[in-house]
């Protein structure tokens, strides 16, 4: 897994509160984390402080598995 | 009217995570004050409150136990306490699983004085120094006052009457008196109240100590702080923490062979009408609203055993209540007992009046009455009352009176009595 994938996992665990063996790359954040709208709102907060990237909100609409978060990270990465 | 029994408690304090390690330390005379953890409160007015101690504390408390992670990280610790302290109440109370229809009928009342300041302090911080994009999403409903009755209704699927009392430090008296009201006209059957604070944090203790309300001279040992008519006392101690009750209606708890700890009897109400912060200078709204609590529980004086005082160890609001209770008892004060538990876990504002609530039906369960600690050399008026100093005593309590009294002058007193 690269680093990127750690650090959002790690993220992910945190905010959610949930069993990091559940963080897989393809689970949705609504479906399978039991996230709500706003728990998004607060991760995309949280990738954009760790990784100093910017995700407007049209994007961040489109991020709805842990995979499209890492995606994002590693493609828009100073 | 239709009867009002209270079938379960819920306690978080700074003497326990539960009701019965609290109630034992606060028998045992043990003090919740040390100096402030949270943050470094050196050069602040005063470096020491009553904090509810960490979950590897040998009273601690455990958030975990009932509040998922997520809401932990995202609401203040005085959501935290009231949802967790809810939880005990609901569980010792045997309703956690209530049909639809029963659940329909049951609702929360649970309240607070001041509510969410840490985090309206740390997102303020936030704001400042990052921005409007990086203030928590959930910043708002993290701090409300009436999320500690929406998060429990959540989580318990209570859809009776949802409420939450705003009356600084009478928030918890107001709460429980509001809600057998709301048993009694009939708008439900099960009500989970009282209140919550949790206030302990470097804007609260600046504010508070700007106010002139909080002891300050006793950083050398902060268990001698709150003491309550002492000559010495110098302001009240800051505690924080949560109580709720479960209120329920007399003939369905009866029929569902509940435990019954005790009837809610007397609610009494009135506001000073004279000063923000000061009471006023003759005591006369605390008396009137213990006088409505008396009457309406058509007890008399002299069935009255124990006085839970609200007897913050302020210089001026304990020799007001105390004349105003010996004007009211008149000659009965001779046979009852008064004591401020403040003296042991400071005052939880908006949580007090819940709190002390529960400490008076356990006074009524164990039939002893909790001490009044550091009361070494009481006040001059004191004479004749029996405030019950430093130690706990074994006494009949059939019946018990609580007062809370808060900012802006307002008053509330409960009558609860044995059945």
């Amino acid at each position: 897994m690269s680093e990127t994938a750690d650090r959002v996992r790690k993220i992910v665990v945190e905010h959610l509160g949930v069993e990091a063996d559940k963080v897989t790359e393809d689970a949705s954040f609504i479906d399978d984390l039991g996230a709500d709208s706003l728990d998004i709102v607060e991760l995309v907060m949280a990738f954009e402080e760790e990784f100093g990237v910017e995700i407007p909100d049209e994007a961040a609409e489109k991020i709805t598995t842990v995979k499209d978060a890492i995606n994002y990270i590693d493609e828009h990465q100073g | 009217m239709r009867r009002v029994v209270v079938t379960g408690l819920g306690l978080v304090t700074p003497l326990g995570g539960d009701v019965e390690t609290t109630w034992k330390n606060i028998i045992a005379s043990k003090s919740g004050a040390a100096t402030i953890t949270r943050f470094d409160a050196t050069d602040f007015q005063t470096n020491y409150a009553c904090e509810v101690k960490p979950a590897d504390h040998e009273y601690g408390f455990d958030a975990g136990k009932r509040v998922d992670h997520k809401i932990q990280r995202q609401v203040d610790p005085f959501i935290v306490y009231g949802i967790d302290a809810a939880g005990q109440a609901i569980e010792d109370a045997g309703l956690t699983d209530m049909s639809e229809e029963e659940r329909f009928r049951a609702g929360c009342s649970i309240g607070a004085g001041i509510g969410g300041l840490p985090g309206i302090e740390s997102e303020s911080l936030v704001l400042e120094h990052k921005g409007p994009k990086r203030v928590s999403p959930h910043f708002v409903h993290g701090r409300l006052i009436n999320l500690i009755s929406g998060q429990v209704s959540i989580k318990y699927g209570l859809m009776g009457p949802n409420h939450a009392v705003v009356t600084a430090c009478s928030s918890g008296a107001h709460s429980i008196g509001d809600a057998a009201r709301m048993i009694a006209l009939d708008d439900a059957d099960v009500m989970l109240a009282g209140g919550a604070e949790g206030a302990i944090c470097p804007i609260g203790i600046a504010g508070f100590g700007q106010a002139r309300a909080l002891s300050g001279g006793f950083r050398d040992d902060p268990t001698r702080a709150s003491r309550p008519w002492d000559q010495g006392r110098d302001g009240f101690v800051m505690g924080e923490g949560a109580g709720v009750v479960v209120l329920e209606e007399y003939e369905r708890a009866k029929a569902r062979g509940a435990k019954i700890y005790a009837e809610v009897v007397g609610y009494g109400m009135s506001g000073d009408a004279y000063h923000v912060t000061a009471p006023h200078p003759e005591g006369s709204g605390a008396l009137r609203s213990m006088q409505m609590a008396v009457k309406k529980s058509g007890l008399n004086l002299s069935d009255i055993d124990y006085v839970n005082a609200h007897g913050t160890s302020t210089p001026m609001g304990d020799e007001l209540e105390l004349g105003a209770v010996r004007r009211l008892f008149g000659n009965d004060i001779e046979t009852m007992s008064m004591s401020s538990t403040k003296s042991a876990i400071g005052h939880l504002l908006g949580g007090a009046g819940a709190v002390e609530s529960i400490f008076c039906i356990l006074a009524m369960r164990d039939q002893i009455v909790p001490p009044t600690l550091n009361l070494d050399n009481p006040s001059e008026n004191c004479a004749g009352v029996d405030l019950v100093p430093h130690k706990a005593k074994e006494r009949k309590v059939k019946a018990i009176l609580n007062n809370s009294f808060g900012f802006g002058g307002t008053n509330a007193s409960l009558v609860m009595k044995a059945i």
